[in-house]
């Protein structure tokens, strides 16, 4: 398994080294033919990605109501945003311990259960990999409804906590118990794609190694750590990206779960994104916002690719 | 310590099986709660639903809790629009991948390297630092609320060609060489050929596809106002807009909606298996 999940990290260490066309091209330099086949995706990644993506650019230097006449402002918006926008902070550092506590937990737990699954063996293991992946195809609206349901003051699980004699929290209305249910809420909806994913992993790890590392003596822990995290690193370096990315786009769940409350304390990037552009009608301020969530982005991730030769490996 | 190489009894590897897959059974169980939980509070009277506790079922089984759903959101009309933009958009993603991946992977053209860096590092692009430009780009195209609007801007990421092109890399060129010995076109030999050969990867781009189009929510939360053009999440959102403390129907609402998105569970979990397993990517 895994090997698109190295090739896609090898492609993004080293530019791209074009794969020997000259083997697989029976047609060399058919520049004209290969255009016609591009046109369609090129230029509907023109349309939707490049051209929105330098758009948003421009907007952010102005002023922009959704209707009416715009206004060019220079760096008002990003100026406004570093020293006037107290709630811009607040959803930056939210998004920041959302993205560490989501990320962390999301992937030592389903690390864990595709390794526990694993030892159930096979249909036992597809079967739960399925469970799992359930609530990452219903709408997330609907599950932040249900977890609204269940996390009021009085819903089921503080019922559950009075019969054992604790009396609960208020779930969704107290700062800090609002962020941990929207992280708990969050990692019930999206675990089950990491498990699924280093299931397959796990899946592709050599058998006979494990069996060997057995057989000198290794204990389970130090198996796992020893063998099969080293040669599971690529798919667990894949899975860190995508899940770090996923974090700090969280819009729905403080959505329909919080509304980024109480106060702003589940306030989130592109919540507060949302709210300024489609509540606020201050477009190009949204836009400014937007911008520093891409920046942000690519940082991390970029950050992650330059230290994965600390603990990733590809030969295994 | 000492060195174990004769496989062990069977019993002695029974009994820890056993409490491991009880103790899953638990998580298991725990982990559908929420569903469970669900469907119990649809069945209830509004008013009991805090006051039953942890009891699963109120004083009646109150069905008339899902009339009230299915008639306060045009609920056929929601489920049919996802359901057209989920298939028409994975179609349009399927399509442009295999045409942009048979570029990129059988042409050998200036730029190529660098064209393909470009558009694979859009990849980690987040969708949401997009979504202004381009709704004011559909409004002015006068396409708010409507289904071109929900579909597009979602089918042309790069991860559907990704895969596509990696697979067609191992694929040896003999067969499309035949074909066009046999004097095939190359858009011929493309479908005929190479597309048959590319049957698991093709299904697992339509499959991601399809569940992303499914859960998308923001997008069409900002684009669609019109109760007509909204999908299985907006309708959700307007109805809890409506009523949202009204939890026997919302709930029923919410199971209504879940019960088609854990058919698509079932019937595409092969290739949601697979698909995973033969990258890891694409979801949300």
């Amino acid at each position: 398994m895994s090997s698109l999940a190295r090739s896609l990290a090898a492609e993004g260490t080293a530019a791209s080294s074009a794969p020997s066309a000259r083997r697989h091209g029976a047609a060399r330099g058919h520049s004209r033919a290969a255009a016609l086949y591009l046109s369609p995706g090129m230029l509907g990644f023109a349309i939707f990605i490049v051209v929105p993506l330098v758009i948003s650019l421009v907007i952010s230097f102005f002023e922009w109501p959704l209707f009416g006449v715009p206004e060019f402002v220079g760096l008002t918006n990003y100026r406004y945003m570093l020293t006037g926008d107290p709630a811009f902070w607040i959803s930056l550092r939210n998004t920041l311990i959302f993205a560490v506590l989501y990320t962390a937990v999301n992937l030592t737990v389903a690390l864990g259960l595709s390794y526990w699954l694993m030892n159930l063996g096979g249909r036992w293991a597809s079967f739960f990999r399925v469970l799992f992946f359930i609530p990452v195809v219903t709408p997330m609206i609907g599950n932040a409804l249900i977890f609204r349901l269940i996390l009021n003051d009085d819903g089921v699980v503080n019922q559950i906590l009075g019969v054992v004699g604790i009396q609960g929290p208020q779930w969704l209305n107290t700062p800090f118990w609002a962020m941990l249910s929207l992280v708990t809420m969050s990692l019930w909806q999206g675990m089950g794609y990491n498990i699924i994913v280093l299931g397959a992993g796990i899946a592709g790890v050599n058998p006979s190694v494990i069996e060997a590392s057995r057989i000198d003596g290794a204990g389970a822990v130090a198996r796992f750590f020893q063998v099969v995290f080293p040669m599971l690193s690529p798919t667990i370096f894949f899975c860190t990206i995508m899940t770090v990315i996923g974090a700090f786009k969280v819009f729905a769940q403080p959505y329909a779960l919080t509304e980024g409350g109480p106060g702003n304390s589940t306030n989130t990037l592109v919540l507060h994104l949302y709210r300024n552009g489609f509540s606020f009608d201050k477009l190009g301020y949204a836009s400014s916002i937007a911008w520093v969530l891409f920046v942000l982005v690519m940082l991390v991730t970029a950050i992650q690719f330059s230290q994965q030769k600390r603990w990733v490996t590809y030969d295994s | 310590m000492t060195v174990e190489i004769a496989p062990r009894p069977r019993a002695s590897l029974r009994l820890p099986m056993l409490v491991s897959r009880t103790l899953m059974c638990v998580v298991g169980l725990i982990f559908l709660f929420p569903f469970l939980w669900m469907i119990a509070t649809s069945l209830k009277p509004t008013n009991e639903v805090f006051a039953t506790g942890t009891s699963l079922i109120g004083s009646r089984i109150e069905w008339g809790n899902y009339l009230v759903a299915a008639t306060a959101i045009p609920f056929g009309r929601i489920l049919l629009n996802s359901l057209v933009i989920a298939f028409a958009g994975a179609l349009l993603t399927v399509t442009v991948s295999v045409l942009s991946a048979y570029a990129f992977s059988r042409f050998n053209f200036r730029g190529r390297a660098a064209l393909f860096g470009v558009f694979l590092a859009t990849m980690v692009l987040p969708q949401e630092v997009l979504v202004i430009p381009l709704y004011l780009m559909m409004q002015k195209a006068g396409l708010v609320n409507s289904y071109p609007a929900l579909i597009l801007p979602f089918a042309f990421g790069a991860f559907g060609t990704f895969l596509i092109r990696q697979f067609m890399l191992s694929l040896p060129p003999d067969y499309e060489e035949a074909a066009t010995l046999d004097g095939a076109g190359r858009l011929r030999t493309l479908v005929s050929v190479l597309v048959p050969l590319l049957r698991a990867p093709i299904a697992v781009v339509f499959v991601f596809s399809f569940i992303e189009y499914w859960g998308s929510f923001l997008w069409p939360l900002i684009v669609v106002n019109d109760a007509s053009m909204a999908t299985v999440p907006i309708g959700l959102e307007m109805f809890s807009g409506e009523r949202g403390t009204d939890w026997g129907p919302m709930m029923a609402a919410v199971t209504l909606v879940v019960l088609p998105s854990l058919l698509i569970v079932v019937l595409l979990q092969k290739q949601l298996q697979q698909g995973v397993s033969m990258g890891g990517f694409g979801g949300r």
